[in-house]
């Protein structure tokens, strides 16, 4: 049993840092989508912003309560990651969870934004995904 | 019907891809002027408020979000998040050719692939047309 015990702790540990990187990952994604809900049903800023000046696009946002919770997952997503740093090598916490993120935002939009992911967006995404992930080298 | 978008869109685009990335460039630039911030001497964040790195540094990310959020509003969040990822390649070549750092052969191939992800969206349409948009709200309701 005790031969078994390291193994047991770094297994424990990894899964421990994923789950980390897959909150701030999660947190980061819901925030992206609502978001992005929230400006497609307020309209096109610049056309408010034509009609009723600055103040009116300004308030136009803010008095939104899908985008105050898309910044509140904003907000959870940064200390996530805070949280994920102290435990977590930060050249493997910010190029994981930036990737993950990138790829879960595709499939999120699709599935609750109805977004057209198409062969040349999932590319884009993977593409990118991985191109995160050498940069961090 | 394939959504192109106006010169004005593009330089919003450009925007989104820019202020993030040299935003962040400053603040780092700055905070390391101001030196290391601890639970003890939390004083020090007010003072690097007044360093003029870090107030351009905030000014930019402010910038980034104001342009992020203008870009959502008229194109699809998988059209425009790719170009926040450009914003890596801005950081990876300013310190190229301005700091003269190293880029390892990672690095470059790292770069390659996320030019090729922008440049495969960047050719398609940039918003999905919905038959009927739910819950829609016209822009007029917004009073001035």
């Amino acid at each position: 049993m005790s031969a078994l015990a390291p193994s047991v702790a770094i297994h424990v540990g990894t899964l421990e840092t994923w789950a980390t990187i897959l909150s701030v990952a999660a947190t980061a994604i819901a925030g992206d989508v609502l978001t992005a809900g929230a400006m497609r049903r307020i309209g096109d800023l610049d056309l408010i912003r034509e009609r009723a000046g600055l103040g009116g696009a300004i308030r136009a946002v803010i008095g939104s309560p899908m985008f105050l919770l898309g910044v509140l997952c904003m907000a959870l997503s940064f200390f996530s990651l805070l949280f994920t740093l102290s435990k977590v090598d930060v050249s493997l916490a910010a190029p994981a969870s930036a990737s993950l993120t990138f790829i879960g935002n595709a499939a999120a939009a699709r599935l609750f934004l109805k977004e057209n992911v198409d062969h040349r967006r999932w590319a884009a995404a993977l593409f990118v995904c991985v191109g995160v992930l050498l940069l961090a080298h | 019907m394939k959504h192109t978008l106006k010169p004005s869109q593009y330089a919003i685009l450009a925007a989104v891809m820019l202020t993030a990335s040299v935003g962040d460039t400053l603040l780092a630039h700055g905070m390391r002027q101001v030196g290391p911030v601890s639970l003890q001497h939390l004083g020090l964040l007010l003072a690097a408020l007044r360093n003029p790195w870090v107030i351009t540094g905030i000014l930019l990310l402010l910038g980034f979000f104001a342009s992020y959020l203008t870009a959502l509003s008229w194109a699809d969040l998988t059209f425009v998040l790719p170009s926040t990822a450009f914003g890596y390649v801005v950081v990876a070549l300013l310190a190229r050719f301005w700091q003269h750092e190293h880029i390892s052969l990672y690095r470059w191939a790292g770069i390659v692939l996320i030019v090729s992800g922008v440049g495969f969206v960047a050719g398609g349409p940039s918003l999905t047309e919905h038959p009927q948009p739910q819950h829609a709200e016209p822009p007029s309701e917004v009073q001035p």
